[in-house]
């Protein structure tokens, strides 16, 4: 298959893109840029072998599709890159340390189950089976401590309870509504769900919680194993078929962003599901506040989730709800449309960059002086935990719904 | 790789680091072509320095080896002035993009060629001060390829090109020789050479650290976006407000056809069923302003304008601008193709050109969009076509050509700002006659003996400064009256 060279015409040079791209910015060359990759995927289309560099090239892109809010012209460069990642995944034989990294990413990441071992990677390092081959990649011992600095900075409303199968709406029920529980939003952040499922109710909302969902698909899509995205997705589907929601809540905005995509995955008889699906912000947004707010006296730096901003265009919704809560201040982070380089998992195959990109967002973060950091995507949270967590006036993290949540129940926020 | 090539690979490898001296083939294809993307030659070799230091040790090799050699900001040109040669080098300034100082007290800004125009306003803004040039592609093209194209913008109408803000710069000639140009006086005496520098379109050596003046943010700026019937009234309105002594920051107009576009880029909300809109910036003290509105108001509406909206805030007054900064690329939402002109007329003139273009276009069949800062006559208009379709390239091809002898004609130019690189030199012909071009050229021998700065690129056949240019058969003229010497 490969890049589709209509998609690829589409692209007029006009260098747009560049001053937001993420490589762009850290290396200061063509070929890191999504001109140059939309550029290379010419150069094949045309006829050229895929060859290491080029494969390099496109790696490191971190997916963030700032590029494609950028782009006057309308190119698809998050199709583009995504059909260039399977011709990649089908065609090109990478070196073997590499196949191994990924194999073990891919099969743990998309599980819920088994990404909660994961979870007390202590734990995990003493009691499962992985072999030596597996933890000579490395792998654990650089997750392992953005993992612990997440546990440590994320709020503590409630003890994570095991969510019902479907909770009531309070008061008159305005719509019936779904939720997507994710794979790293429900293994490490158990309260983002918990707090998701109480502000729906407290909107008037019923919420359906399918016991048996898996993953969305959005790693494997967005790394160009389509068949393994494919089937993801229409489990998915499926899962919540027989619930007849008028809604399908998201609140980790990768995940959001692939199953906005689903129709283009699966085909036309999955625009239906697509129609309904709506992140956390958006569909409260939509809907209006009915809840009281009380208020919360302190200072929000909201940052853009990649997944969220640039590839849903949700920017405005999560500042209106947190800017309606009384007391609470907003802050902008500068240079919002640069990824923190997390992005899926970039951070894991390419922790160099990513981690230059974690330090310059942190910095950007700390920089605001405010209390709070909030967003709506675990990654992202990870990405910028450890730097946080070292800087002069530590902050803390929440995501956008664990805010509202707190609000709506007259809690303070630790 | 010619030896000459090879030997100034080996001398790039020792200064600069590793990741900045290109030889991959696919790596090398990326750099083919800059923003007219239909020229395309693959460089021999691309070299991204870091500093002064590396920049000028790379073309002293190049010069040393007579090799040729075109630098490159963010490839955003729109003339192939950045089009590689095939058996030179690639000089990219893209990892020169350090912002060395922002002064308040004498109100400058010192920065590395490859630092992209907005980041000076960014960098400025706090200290209450902007750089006032702001080509459409402001966001993304460099301050380099803005001095080597005396780029303007859509508020140069009030505050000048390029050339009016450059105060100083540092310049490596094809020599490969380091010198200051300009200086902290207002003015230098002597020869105005860094004027020479400014719009040579890299044709004498390359800027490595250029002294900008910043202005003044103004302490109140209104944008008007006003939609007429059509580009008549439109034009009629702009001719009005400007003898009535109103200079605005900025009066752009774009045709249907392109506000069409950007409404599809951006969804800037343009007023519907508009043949023509103008924008118009004003800015300057409140009460200048006031007044100024005022007058622009009235003489819109005299002149035919069935709507006007005031942008009251930054957002909305973003919006408007959106769509017409996006209106280039925009154009690729309507068309697969399109060519992007650039020429300039008296003001005066630009009912008769509009009407001459609006009867090419029906003639040829060829669609044209039409955006242009209509206060300082500079024409874009977008020449439509698509590149599948047999004959249709050739068909736009001649229509933009016509346009600009269409320009000529009115006593303009056949470039307003993006410089003629490789695409117009074939014009340079019809506007200037053979002394002309002789005496330019030996301006151009006195910085560059061997013709090794960006070759073949502004005028139209390659000559070596040894070659006698013209067709004289003896001496240039200057050269026989004495004033002029070949090197
Ligand atoms: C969508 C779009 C809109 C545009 N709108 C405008 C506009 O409104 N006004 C306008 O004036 N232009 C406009 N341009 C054209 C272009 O952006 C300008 O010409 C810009 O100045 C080029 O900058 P660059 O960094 O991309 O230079 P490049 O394209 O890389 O190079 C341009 C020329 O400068 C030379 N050069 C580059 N750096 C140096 C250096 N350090 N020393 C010496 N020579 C150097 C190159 O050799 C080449 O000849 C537009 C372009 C696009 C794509
Ligand atoms: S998706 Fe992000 S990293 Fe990839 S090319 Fe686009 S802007 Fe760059
Ligand atoms: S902004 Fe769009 S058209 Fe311009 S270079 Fe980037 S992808 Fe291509």
């Amino acid at each position: 298959m490969g890049p589709d060279p209509e998609l690829v015409d589409d692209c007029v040079h006009c260098g747009f893109c560049l001053p937001t791209c993420p490589t762009y910015v850290l290396w200061g060359e063509e070929m890191d840029s999504p001109r140059g990759r939309i550029h290379l995927m010419q150069q094949h289309v045309e006829g050229a072998p895929l060859t290491d560099a080029m494969v390099g090239h496109w790696d490191a892109c971190l997916g963030c599709m700032a590029c494609v809010t950028a782009c006057p012209s309308g190119v698809r460069y998050d199709r583009l890159i995504q059909q260039t990642r399977a011709e990649v995944e089908a065609e090109h034989e990478r070196p073997r340390s590499e196949r191994a990294l990924r194999r073990l990413i891919f099969s743990v990441f998309p599980y819920p189950r088994r990404l909660r071992v994961l979870a007390g990677p202590l734990r995990l390092a003493q009691r499962t089976g992985l072999d030596r081959a597996v933890r000579r990649t490395g792998l654990l011992d650089r997750v392992a401590p953005s993992l612990a600095a997440m546990e440590r900075l994320a709020p503590r409303l409630t003890k994570p309870e095991p969510l019902p199968a479907r909770a009531p709406a309070a008061g008159v029920r305005r719509a019936t509504v779904g939720l997507l529980t994710g794979c790293v939003q429900g293994a490490f952040f158990p309260g983002v769900n918990a707090a998701t499922v109480r502000v729906l109710q407290a909107e008037g909302c019923d919420v359906v919680i399918p016991p048996e969902q898996g993953c969305c698909g959005a790693l494997s899509a967005h790394s160009g194993r389509e068949a393994e995205a494919q089937g993801f997705a229409r489990a998915v589907v499926d899962a919540f078929a027989s619930a007849e929601v008028d809604y399908v809540v998201v609140n980790a905005a990768g995940c959001g962003s692939v199953m906005k995509e689903y129709a283009e995955l699966l085909g036309p008889e999955a625009q239906a599901f697509q129609d309904k699906v709506r992140d956390i912000a958006e569909l409260l947004d939509e809907l209006g506040p009915v809840a009281t707010r009380h208020p919360l006296e302190m200072s929000v730096a909201y940052h853009d989730a990649c997944h969220l901003g640039h590839a849903q265009g949700v920017r405005v919704q999560p500042r209106r709800l947190l800017t309606a809560i009384p007391g609470l201040e907003l802050r902008e982070i500068a240079e919002s449309e640069l990824c923190c380089g997390s992005a899926g998992i970039y951070n894991l195959l390419n922790p160099e960059p990513a981690r230059e990109l974690g330090d310059r967002k942190a910095a950007n973060i700390v920089a605001t002086g405010a209390d709070v950091l909030v967003t709506a995507n675990p990654g992202c949270l990870m990405q910028v935990a450890a730097a946080i967590e070292g800087a002069d006036h530590p902050m803390r993290l929440a995501h956008t719904v664990e805010v509202l949540d707190a609000s709506i129940r007259g809690y303070r926020l630790d | 790789m010619t030896p000459g090539v090879e030997a100034v690979a080996r001398r790039a490898r020792e200064v600069v680091p590793a990741d900045g001296v290109v030889d991959d083939p696919a790596r090398l294809r990326t750099y083919e072509c800059d923003g007219l993307a239909h020229y395309r030659v693959v460089p021999a070799l691309v070299v991204i320095p870091e500093d002064a230091d590396q920049l000028a040790a790379v073309v002293r090799a190049c010069a040393e080896h007579r090799v040729p050699f075109v630098a490159r900001g963010s490839g955003t040109g729109l003339s192939g002035g950045a089009l590689p040669h095939a058996e030179g080098v690639l000089v990219v300034t893209s990892r020169m993009r350090a912002i060395r100082a922002v002064r308040r007290d004498d109100q400058r800004a010192v920065v590395e060629p490859g630092v992209i125009n907005l980041d000076v306003t960014r960098a400025a803004t706090p200290y209450g001060y902007y750089y006032a040039p702001d080509p459409s592609s402001q966001q993304i093209c460099s301050i380099g390829g803005n001095v080597a194209e005396n780029s303007g913008g859509a508020h140069c109408l009030k505050y000048g090109f390029t050339t009016n803000h450059v105060l100083a710069a540092d310049f490596v000639t094809a020599d490969g020789d380091r010198v200051r140009l300009g200086g902290g006086a207002p003015d230098s005496p002597g020869y105005d050479l860094l004027g020479a520098v400014v719009g040579s379109e890299g044709t004498l050596g390359i800027v490595t650290e250029v002294t900008v003046r910043l202005v003044r943010l103004p302490e109140e700026v209104r944008t008007l976006l006003v939609g007429f019937g059509s580009t008549d009234q439109a034009g009629a309105a702009v001719s009005a407000i400007i003898a009535a002594g109103v200079v605005p920051a900025a009066i752009e107009m774009m045709d249907e056809l392109a506000i069409e576009a950007a409404e599809e880029a951006v969804h800037c909300g343009y007023p519907e069923g508009a043949g023509a809109v103008l924008v118009i910036e004003l800015d300057g003290p409140a009460v200048e302003v006031e007044a100024e509105y005022a007058a622009v108001e009235r003489l819109c509406r005299d002149n035919g304008a069935f709507e006007q909206r005031v942008a009251t805030d930054p957002a909305e007054r973003a919006l408007i601008w959106k769509g017409r900064k996006s209106a280039f690329a925009a154009v690729g939402r309507i068309s697969p193709d399109y060519i992007v002109q650039d020429g300039v007329i008296p003001r005066t003139a630009l009912p008769q050109v509009l009407a001459a273009i609006a009867e090419l276009s029906a003639t040829s069949g060829v669609r044209v969009a039409n955006v242009f800062h209509a206060g300082d006559g500079n024409l874009h208009p977008l020449v439509l076509f698509d590149e599948a379709r047999p004959g249709e390239a050739e068909a736009a091809e001649e229509v933009s050509g016509a346009i600009l002898d269409l320009c000529i004609s009115h006593g303009g130019s056949i470039t307003g700002e993006h410089g003629v690189g490789m695409d117009k030199a074939k014009f340079m012909p019809r506007m200037y006659d053979e002394a002309d071009l002789d005496t330019m050229q030996l301006v151009r021998c006195a910085f560059d003996p061997q013709s090794i700065a960006n070759p073949g690129k502004v005028f139209p056949t390659p000559r070596l400064c040894g070659e006698v240019p013209g067709r004289h058969k003896g001496a240039h003229p200057a050269q026989e009256a004495g004033l002029a010497e070949v090197f």
